[in-house]
């Protein structure tokens, strides 16, 4: 044991000093939604549409608007869509921090108000500075879980921001949710849900969770978890990666503000 | 034809002595499945066998001929698992079955037999929970049930756990809580495209995935990779065993109590999956494998070659730290003893079957991609214990290193896709992989257009979920968690 403390002590701390300013997030590389500029849509294209595996591209019913709808909730970040377009319409980017209290600020608009401009909900006050999340796996591919396990580790060292992961529902502040709700996962998110002390969160983890992902419409699953429970936010990804859980996280404590509306990314 | 098999048409009643003869010869079955043929209302069965470590597979395929199958099952216990899936999702029975039990899908499901429908309604099915028929508990005999939500972040599963204090009599995980039903979302889909939703059946195992998934299509298309393509498509897949089980140690560690050891091994996967992202734009390696090659060119440079090398350093001293760690290492050694011919039997695969003695690896058996021309070493241990499980993942972690490492100075210079991938109608291929886990199929039958009308999936832990109880029962519930991380199970990939 003396030699795994010295091992550990002579490693120093690992944890990087993000979100303070200056801290690496650790997602050097990691691709995250394409952006989408409708300008550059040719008239009558759809390439995008056509490979777009989740239904997140779709065409516009009318003319008064871009010419493609974009729905962030369903993406799954497989960039297939920035492959197709011939136009640079949509390209890859890494807007990977995607988490919004409405599930309407997933689709994309012209126009955009400003987030930070949204007052404050009174029921979160008590919850600003701590919080116990329980987790559940509401069928997910196992990738959300990943990252979610990877909070707790020296990098990311969830702990120092005051959030935790809890054995118990009773415990909990936040239920934190991951895959599309399967058939027989149904009746355990409600009762864990059903479970936890008022005020309680509903998170959505991934893009399974805020719309059914891949699995949406199978004959097991259903089209995410707000079918089921009340979503107070929904964080697309494919997995979303730690960085971007841990951001979702504090927006939801309204210690970061909300930095996407309209599908766009405020710098 | 499903290529690359051979192919043995079957009637329901040679069965059995094909069993036999499979079984006398060293063989052994790989999965099994049905499929519905273009225009039919009644299911055929195939069944992947191996016949030898190093011949190649044959799948025999079955025409039921009324509404009940022999089940091989007795013979061949590996087979329970399928055989109850061919029941729940096909409605095909089978006869004298030894556990004709739901699998796949709860009992309380609403839904009739939901691969024989070809109109996909969009609806998921209803669902009235109905607890499994267990036998009661009495005297000093304890009935525990534990899940499905667990402590931690885990997936999904439900034990059960009879138990007298410490000893556990008899255990029974209840599986299948998460399935998705993802074989059907693959159905009527663009064989190229639907490679997004391979990398999503089991997401520590995306690219074994999307690779299994891309050959089995370039089998039916009888195309075969450039070079270029093949040797980085051995690169990523074993820059995913690093993470996995890497990963693996971290739990390890964790279940023994080892807090330094499981914050270290947690932080090396860390390290190894920001490397992924700076390689591929994807810490899972997602996005980058297509059939017919990659979809964009990779270009591991300087950066990474050295990033790799100070990784491994690293790894060498953690991994030699936890071997002169006696605490670690006592309560690995004898836990969840997994013999050999239970091992053979129930189907166990990847790092778990070559820590119970069985020199099986798929990367060498039955090259694919790069490995044919990949100096690659494959660790056996025979006691079958978590410690020997443990020591097959350390091993392999170094194999790939090596692999890695002398594969960068040598990429072959060209393209790294085909473009000219066409599948025929009709077509089918069977396409696998060497996961970090074990042995993972694909299956893919083609419709008339060339599109996917049925793709069937066998992951790893679907094998080692089977294998696992065996060690369970008759042991103890404090070296429990300890004997489940050593097999290194995943659920998502099962249950799919």
């Amino acid at each position: 044991m003396v030699r795994w403390s010295w091992f550990g002590l002579s490693r120093g701390s690992a944890t990087t000093a993000w979100p303070r300013p200056g801290g690496d997030d650790g997602q050097a590389g990691v691709l995250g939604m394409p952006r989408f500029e409708p300008g550059r849509c040719r008239a009558g294209c759809s390439d995008c549409v056509a490979v777009c595996p989740t239904a997140a591209l779709t065409p516009a019913p009318s003319q008064t608007e871009p010419p493609i709808r974009v729905d962030y909730g369903r993406c799954i970040v497989c960039q297939l869509c920035t492959e197709a377009c011939p136009t640079g319409a949509l390209t890859p980017s890494p807007d990977w921090a995607f988490g919004v209290r409405r599930r309407e600020d997933l689709h994309w608009r012209q126009a955009v108000e400003s987030p930070a401009a949204r007052a404050l909900e009174q029921r979160l006050a008590s919850l600003r500075r701590s919080l116990h999340i329980r987790h559940v796996d509401a069928g997910s591919c196992n990738g959300c879980e990943s990252e979610l396990q990877a909070l707790s580790n020296p990098y990311y060292n969830l702990h120092r921001l005051g959030i935790f992961f809890t054995a118990s529902p009773r415990f909990a502040d936040l239920l934190l949710v991951t895959g599309p709700v399967t058939a027989p996962m149904r009746g355990p998110l409600r009762n864990a849900y059903e479970a936890m002390p008022e005020p309680r969160l509903v998170m959505a983890n991934g893009s399974c969770a805020v719309s059914g992902g891949v699995a949406a419409g199978g004959y097991s699953t259903g089209h995410g978890i707000d079918q089921w429970l009340p979503v107070d936010l929904y964080l697309p990804g494919c997995p979303p990666n730690p960085a971007a859980i841990i951001e979702g996280l504090l927006v939801l404590l309204e210690r970061m503000p909300q930095r996407v509306s309209g599908g766009h990314v405020e710098p | 034809m499903i290529q690359p098999a051979d192919t043995r048409t079957l009637a329901p009643g040679a069965m059995d002595a094909a069993a036999s003869e499979l079984l006398q010869a060293g063989g052994r079955m790989q999965m099994a499945w049905g499929v519905l043929p273009p225009g039919a209302t009644h299911p055929e069965l195939c069944y992947l066998a191996s016949p030898g470590p190093r011949r190649p597979f044959v799948v025999w395929r079955v025409r039921p001929a009324g509404a009940e199958v022999p089940s091989l099952a007795q013979r061949m216990p590996l087979l329970g698992w399928y055989e109850r899936e061919i029941t729940d999702l096909y409605g095909v029975r089978f006869a004298d079955h030894p556990e004709p039990l739901p699998l796949v899908l709860h009992a309380g499901s609403r839904h009739a037999y939901p691969m024989l429908d070809p109109h996909v309604s969009g609806e998921a099915m209803s669902f009235e929970p109905t607890p499994p028929a267990l036998p009661s508990a009495s005297g000093d005999v304890q009935l525990l049930p534990f899940g499905p939500v667990r402590a931690d972040v885990v997936e999904s599963a439900r034990f059960f756990f009879f138990y007298v204090g410490e000893h556990i009599l008899h255990y029974q995980p209840q599986l299948f809580f998460k399935h998705r039903g993802m074989e059907q979302r693959f159905e009527g889909r663009d064989p190229s495209a639907a490679v997004v939703l391979a990398e999503r059946v089991s997401g520590v195992g995306s690219i074994a995935h999307a690779l299994a998934y891309c050959q089995a299509v370039e089998a039916a298309a009888g195309v075969t990779v450039p070079r270029r393509a093949g040797e980085l498509r051995v690169l990523v897949a074993e820059l995913e065993r690093l993470y996995n089980h890497l990963h693996y140690f971290g739990h390890l560690a964790d279940t023994t109590t080892l807090k330094v050891g499981q914050a270290q091994g947690k932080l090396l996967e860390e390290r190894a999956k920001q490397i992924n992202a700076g390689l591929t734009g994807s810490r899972f390696l997602r996005g980058l494998l297509v059939p017919g090659g990659l979809r964009r060119d990779l270009s591991p440079g300087h950066e990474f070659g050295h990033d790799l090398r100070a990784l491994r350093r690293e790894v060498s001293a953690y991994l030699r730290m936890l071997e002169r760690t006696t605490s670690y290492r006592d309560r690995l050694h004898d836990t969840g003893v997994l013999d050999q011919p239970t091992a053979f039997d129930q189907g166990a695969t990847g790092p778990v079957e070559r820590a119970s003695g069985l020199d099986r690896d798929l990367r060498r058996d039955h090259p694919y991609a790069a490995y044919g021309e990949t100096d690659l070493r494959i660790p056996v241990q025979t006691a079958g214990d978590a410690h020997a499980r443990a020591r097959v993942r350390a091993e392999e972690i170094d194999a790939s290193f090596e692999v890695i490492l002398h594969l960068l100075p040598h990429l072959s210079a060209g393209e790294s896709v085909r473009s000219d991938l066409a599948v025929a109608p009709g077509a089918e291929g069977l396409g696998w992989a060497e996961s970090p886990r074990g042995s993972l199929y694909y299956a893919v039958h083609c419709d008339a257009e060339g599109r996917l009308a049925r793709v069937k999936i066998k992951s790893p832990s679907f094998s080692n979920w089977r294998a696992f109880p065996h060690t369970v029962h008759e042991s103890n519930m404090m070296d429990y968690a300890i004997n489940e991380a050593s097999f290194g199970l995943t659920i998502a990939g099962c249950d799919r």
